[in-house]
């Protein structure tokens, strides 16, 4: 077990090693009365070449080119020189393989294994960057800009992702280097548990996960209830399809999720907490247990931390491919090894949780914001933000953007800041038509809101929600009934089956939409569909029945004239409703050559050679592919 | 009964190692979810063999297993090809174009979704979301990631495995 | 008691503390509908039928599980909640069998009066995709039929938190939820005692026990047989319901009438094969006393309860009683005694029982239930049946007179009618056990109060004759599971232990009319039901089963004494050891 002098001579000893990778000068740790002891320490690598070693980047490779990299290294004889360090991610997934190479901070992109061995010998050994494979952004006729310097970053202001892709996840000796752990330290010391929660109260800090229900209140509700036992549990089930920041800061950064958890273990006086985890994230899995075995080794946790007398202890549970987990009373029920299904409040779990004791959930974003608010303070915290939402955003960027990966911004930065500059616009000069937010339990924002700030409360006027913080870019191509009927399967996939309205209502909804999409409905169904979203909304036991509406509501209030289109004029305008489309070919432009009809897998295209081909509309199965074969661009859907 | 259709084969050695789990978490609160998982693990699949042993051993009614099992998604009573195909039909992917290539999968292997290749090899699967987003639209066969595919490179991947 | 003071629907209503907005409405006389609610069995606010506005909340909530507070304001009966509840009903019923007509529960179905009262006139409103199941028939009891369940879980609550037994549950999740037994095992393969509880609270159609009234009328009219009833002490406590009496109503005397014009050749009473029991199982019980036998000494007239013990217990099978159940001692007296005193032969005679109970229907078909080398009891239905024969023959149940059971087998004492509630089996004992102990002298005591009540697990001792006697009453198997527990490891020693299998005993029996949640939420049926069977005894010339003069006569003249090599071979049975899954 480490004292705190013991925690204080580590982050002494490994701030040196990590100032190497900080552009910034860490605004956050290094106060005054710390930061003399840096420059002591000198680093004692010359350079430290950072590979991702997240989700994104591992599917791409990674882990092999991280192997090639340790090897040409130690051919070169640079083994004394430069480590290779494996991070979490960096966010530009796009990208990915990424590796990092500092003090210079030159990011390469895209890296392959064949490349490896030029970069050793030329950039880590002569020191001359390989810029043809550095990412073009980067590459200016002023010279190299750093990463930090690029579109993607320079708009971003990280707290809850600092550490991801700057330390190695899986040495403590790094996370206590940025400072980690000190807060934990603060708060046992010098912290009544009051003084906690007021801390976080002040601090305006609301939770990432979903509703944004301010965390310092939950922690309060909490503590003012007596029991034997208390629970603290982390929400790490991160279930909205296409928002994955939750996952990167346990791969880049699990200690600090550790660390809160103990701080809010303190503050509410529990001392035990679960990690509720999707199992379809493994390697965040594995650096959870890895961090909380290292955690205990330090005596970060376990018995009697820092001295002080307080015990806590961090259980890790897999979810098993159940979305509901996400809500609150759900997750509970199922790290109490039942059907995963919610239970009507009140109770709340601030007095009936987990095991039927006083419990908090807060997700993995909002802890990871915790013991950087106790360090800096709440003014600190507060100080960035809107009014009613403090502090910074991550958003996972995906769909039709040419950056996809995380960012992170202060709250209240506008879509079009998000999507064009730093997400770099849509690609294939194809036209924005809205972004999706707050996964099935949110909704679509269209371009006349390009401009509004984003936080809690204008997302949920304009008819959406910041949910976890998946920001999916759709473009003209998209069909937003479509779309709606997409979350609506998802809802109908997911509902737990329990109350009658998400259960049935769902069902009957997507019925409705998929009646739509096939050229089937009528006008009254568009007056039944509303009716019985308000009804699900108004009637279902928890937040995902409560929400799976808002697809469809916030599509109907901003698309209504595709609804029309497909109803009334039985078109999609977009294209994608199969049942609705038709694939013509133009006489004028039709030479004859007879390949679409070869390739038709149907044989529903008839003509002879050198004459005007006829698609047969009964017996073409709309698959398209005689349009991506046709060389004269006479085939098109209508 | 959905067993009759698989013999179950159980060895002893699984029956052990089962055994071996259930008697380290039998006293955790809620610990029949991580039983169910490391069971998952140990036989590939959750047949009435093994949920019986772990009711018994549990003292809990298996129609409780059972209820919990068929609850969620990870949980397979049927045993998985050699190679598990799953395609991601997250929104990242899905406006990606996952679904077709996921129609690509149904049509190339001629199972459905949840089903096996009557040979045992491949079997197939949509899955949501694994936090791969930046390479949308994305498929894999066991532990290997296949990123920013399109319907054309499907039959390429299902080659390496044939 | 602390107040709570609330509006509803305007009106201020003070209810206590810790009341739910339901519990508070019906103060101010509203009912607010119900489904999945039922009161210490199912809580979980999932049906939503039972949703109110609260000022304050963001959506509609479910007054049943909703505590109140101070200074609510409640609607329940706003256009918005009035429609949510059609709409919740819609749903519900475009995912329904709706074959109304044929349905045993048509009249009585919980559904069905919903749909009623909330004026849901379209019943095809949402219809789309629907569920299918197959029908399970496979229990000997009962049928399971899926596709008009309605979810609300009160059978899974019923079977899993009240009988501890969870042998059908909730499966899969979303549309495709439904309750059934582990890979879908039909329930006669699976470890189900057959009490029928959740049959006695399912709102709907979906559970019903195997109807044998057309087998019944089958034998009436067969003019080659004759056709003999008995009828079980509880059953003439519930069966008025189906007529409209109130709970607690004791009907015997037009019972016994409407089965003589149903056209049973006699009429007679379980109650007789009651009081027999008690002689057979006193006597075994002293002996065990007495002669180092295997205690405790457990009842063995619940059949589920038995079903119950040879899979949850098997290792105390030899603390049972081997008597059969007054239901089967009655069969077997009838085709033994009573065929050679008419003679008529066994084969011959129609045995069918009436009785508050879906076990029975198992139990005629055990081992060891045939004393005249046929089945003891042939055709086994449930109070509900019973009413169910008295409609199809068109009597005016009301109108009937009352009229007395056929002698001889029709005499019975005031310690067997108390056999249908908790403790009765063990006071009826106590009256003939403590009259022996204590040199069979004519004053002893008559009343066991001790034993008495709807309490789950009940404990007395009786110094009797120098000797303390310990006794203890279970009913409901999770009550009897934690009574057993507890004599398994030591912690509680007993002479004697009375367990039914039903909470409350048979008068909560699962073959008895299904009272809905509207008046089950708010009444306490086992009691107002055991309370007839008390009042029953209490005005019985007779009050103890070995003054039964038919009894005696019977023993006089046929069996001998008590526990007699004859009274074994006709009287006794055996039990099998099972295991809890058998795959």
């Amino acid at each position: 077990m480490k004292t705190l002098e013991e925690l204080r001579a580590i982050r002494e000893k490994m701030q040196g090693q990590i100032s190497i990778r900080r552009e910034d000068v860490d605004r956050a740790y290094d106060s005054a009365s710390e930061s003399a002891a840096v420059a002591e320490d000198a680093p004692k690598y010359r350079s430290h070449v950072l590979v991702c070693g997240g989700t994104g980047c591992t599917s791409s490779g990674s882990v092999q080119i991280m192997k090639v990299l340790q090897e040409e290294i130690d051919k070169n004889g640079l083994r004394d020189e430069v480590c290779v360090v494996q991070t979490g991610c960096h966010g530009l997934c796009a990208l990915g393989p990424i590796m990092i190479v500092y003090p210079d901070a030159t990011f390469y992109s895209m890296v392959k294994e064949e490349d490896i061995p030029e970069i050793v010998s030329e950039h880590l050994k002569d020191g001359r960057p390989v810029t043809r494979l550095l990412y073009s952004e980067t590459v200016t006729d002023d010279g190299i800009k750093s990463l930090s310097d690029t579109n993607f970053y320079k708009h971003q202001h990280r707290i809850a992702l600092r550490n991801c892709g700057v330390i190695n996840p899986e040495n403590i000796e790094e996370y206590i280097g940025t400072g980690g752990y000190q807060a934990l330290g603060k708060v046992l010391t010098e912290m009544t548990p009051d003084d906690v929660i007021q801390t976080m109260l002040d601090s305006g800090l609301r939770g990432r996960g979903g509703a944004g229900f301010p965390t310092g209140l939950k922690w309060k509700f909490a503590k003012a209830n007596d029991a034997d036992q208390k629970y603290v549990c982390c929400n790490a089930d991160e279930g909205d399809p296409g928002a994955f920041m939750d996952r990167s800061v346990l791969e880049g950064d699990p200690h600090v999720v550790l660390e809160a958890m103990a701080i809010a273990g303190y503050a509410i006086g529990a001392t035990q907490g679960y990690i509720y985890v999707r199992a379809e994230y493994p390697i965040a899995v594995s650096r959870l247990i890895i961090a909380i075995e290292q955690a205990k080794e330090y005596g970060m946790l376990g018995e009697d931390i820092f001295g002080t007398g307080f015990n806590f202890n961090i259980g890790l549970r897999l979810g098993a491919g159940a979305f509901v987990c996400g809500e609150e009373t759900a997750l509970m029920t199922s790290i109490e090894g039942k059907r995963g299904e919610p239970r009507p409040r009140p109770p709340f779990p601030a007095l009936k949780g987990l095991f039927q004791k006083p419990t908090i959930l807060n997700n993995v974003e909002t802890l990871a914001n915790v013991p950087q608010i106790i360090v800096n303070g709440p003014e600190w915290f507060a100080s960035m933000g809107t009014e009613k939402s403090k502090g910074t955003k991550v958003f996972a960027l995906g769909g039709k953007i040419k950056n996809t990966g995380l960012v992170e911004v202060p709250m209240g930065t506008t879509l079009r800041q998000v999507i064009e500059d730093i997400g770099g616009g849509i690609p294939n000069g194809k036209k924005f038509k809205a972004a999706q937010t707050g996964g099935p339990s949110g909704g679509c924002i269209p371009a006349e809101h390009f401009d509004i700030p984003i936080d809690y409360d204008n997302l949920i006027s304009i008819g959406s929600m910041m949910g976890s913080g998946g920001l999916i870019v759709m473009d003209e191509d998209n069909c937003m009934v479509d779309i709606a009927k997409f979350f609506l399967e998802f809802t109908v996939d997911e509902s737990c089956g329990k109350c009658t309205p998400c259960r049935v209502g769902t069902k009957r909804l997507y019925e409705i939409l998929d009646k739509i999409t096939k050229g089937q409905g009528t006008l009254e169904d568009l007056d039944k569909r509303e009716e019985l979203c308000y009804y699900i909304k108004e009637n279902s036991l928890c937040g995902l029945g409560q929400t799976a509406p808002n697809p469809v509501l916030s599509t109907l209030r901003y698309f209504k004239d595709e609804y029309i289109a497909h109803v009334v004029d039985k078109k999609c305008p977009a294209g994608v409703c199969k049942a609705l489309l038709s694939y013509v070919i133009d006489a004028d432009k039709c030479k004859g050559c007879t390949l679409c009809a070869r390739t038709c897998p149907n044989g529903a295209i008839e003509g002879k050679v050198k004459e005007t081909h006829v698609i047969r509309q009964d017996k073409c199965i709309k698959c398209g592919a005689c349009m991506e074969k046709c060389r004269f661009g006479a085939i098109s859907k209508k | 009964m959905a067993s009759n259709k698989i013999p179950f084969a159980g060895s002893k050695e699984q029956e052990a190692a089962l055994m071996q789990i259930i008697s380290e978490h039998k006293d955790d609160p809620g610990c029949l979810m991580p039983i169910l998982q490391k069971a998952q693990d140990i036989y590939g699949y959750l047949p009435i063999e093994v949920q019986t042993m772990i009711a018994d051993e549990l003292h809990i009614p298996l129609e409780k297993v059972y209820g919990v099992v068929t609850f969620y998604a990870q949980f397979s009573l049927y045993p998985k090809g050699r190679y598990k195909v799953s395609v991601c039909l997250g929104t990242a992917c899905y406006v990606k174009g996952s679904g077709d290539i996921f129609n690509k999968l149904q049509e190339l292997l001629g199972i459905g979704s949840g089903e096996c290749t009557p040979d045992g090899k491949f079997s197939l699967e949509a899955c949501r979301c694994i936090g791969a987003c930046g390479l949308a639209p994305v498929l894999t066969v066991n532990d290997e990631v296949y990123g920013r595919l399109t319907v054309d490179d499907v039959e390429g991947i299902l080659q390496k495995y044939a | 008691m602390e107040t709570v003071n609330i509006k509803i629907n305007g009106m201020a209503v003070a209810a206590p503390k810790g009341s739910t907005i339901l519990e508070a409405a019906r103060y101010a006389g509203i009912d607010i509908p119900t489904l999945c609610y039922l009161k210490d069995i199912n809580a979980i606010g999932a049906c939503r039928i039972c949703v109110v506005e609260v000022k304050g909340a963001r959506s509609l909530v479910a007054s049943c599980v909703y505590p109140i507070n101070e200074g609510m304001e409640v609607w329940t009966n706003s256009p918005k909640v009035l429609n949510s509840r059609k709409r919740t009903l819609q749903l519900i019923i475009s995912n329904h069998d709706r074959k109304c007509l044929s349905c045993v529960r048509s009249g009585n179905c919980e559904l069905q009066k919903l749909c009623k009262d909330l004026h849901v006139d379209d019943e095809a409103y949402y219809d789309g995709e629907k569920t299918h199941y197959a029908i399970d028939d496979s229990a000997a009891h009962m049928y399971r039929d899926n596709n008009k369940c309605i979810l609300c879980r009160r059978c899974s609550a019923v079977c899993e938190n009240v009988q501890g037994i969870g042998v059908i549950g909730p499966n899969e999740r979303g549309f495709k939820t439904n309750i059934s037994s582990a890979f879908y095992m039909g329930l006669g393969e699976t470890s189900c005692v057959s009490c029928g509880q959740c049959i006695a609270v399912c709102p709907t159609g979906a559970l019903s026990e195997k109807d044998c009234t057309d087998k019944v009328l089958e034998a009436i009219n067969d003019p080659s047989k004759h056709v003999i009833v008995q009828t079980a002490p509880a059953v003439r406590a519930g069966l008025g319901e189906a007529f409209g009496y109130p709970i607690g109503t004791n009907v015997e005397g037009k019972m016994v009438a409407a089965l003589r014009r149903i056209g049973f050749d006699k009429v007679f009473d379980t109650d007789f094969a009651a009081d027999l029991t008690i002689m057979e199982e006193a006597t075994e019980f002293l002996d065990r006393v007495q002669n180092g036998g295997v205690l405790p000494l457990i009842t063995s007239c619940s059949p589920g309860w038995i079903k119950y013990c040879e899979h949850y217990f098997p290792d105390m099978t030899e603390n049972l009683s081997s008597c059969k159940s007054p239901q089967q001692m009655f069969g077997a007296t009838a085709k033994t005694y009573y065929a050679e005193k008419m003679g008529i032969d066994p084969k011959d005679i129609v045995m069918v029982s009436v009785m508050p109970c879906t076990a029975k229907k198992f139990e005629i078909g055990r081992d060891n239930q045939n004393a005249a080398g046929v089945p003891d009891v042939d055709i086994s239905i449930t109070t509900r049946e019973l009413a169910r024969l008295i409609e199809r023959v068109g009597l005016n149940f009301s109108l009937l007179p009352d009229e007395e059971f056929d002698a001889p087998l029709g005499m019975s004492t005031g310690a067997a009618v108390i056999f249908g509630a908790t403790g009765g089996v063990m006071e009826a004992a106590l009256r003939t056990a403590v009259w022996k102990l204590t040199g069979e002298t004519s004053d002893s005591p008559v009343e066991f109060t001790e034993v008495r009540g709807v309490a789950g697990i009940k404990e007395a001792t009786y110094n009797v004759a120098g000797m303390d006697v310990k006794v203890a009453v279970a009913s409901g198997l999770k009550n009897a599971k934690e009574l057993l527990e507890k004599v398994k490891s030591g912690e509680a020693e007993y002479h004697f232990i009375e367990i039914m299998g039903c909470p409350g005993g048979c008068v909560n029996g699962g073959g008895q009319p299904q009272v809905p949640a509207s008046v089950r939420n708010f009444t306490d049926i086992r009691a107002l039901r055991a309370k007839a069977l008390y009042d029953a005894d209490a005005a019985m010339p007779v009050r103890k089963s070995h003054e039964n003069a038919a009894v005696k006569e019977l023993y006089d003249t046929y069996l001998g004494a008590p526990g007699s090599h004859k009274a074994h071979e006709i009287l006794h049975t055996t039990y099998v050891k099972r295991k809890i899954h058998e795959i």
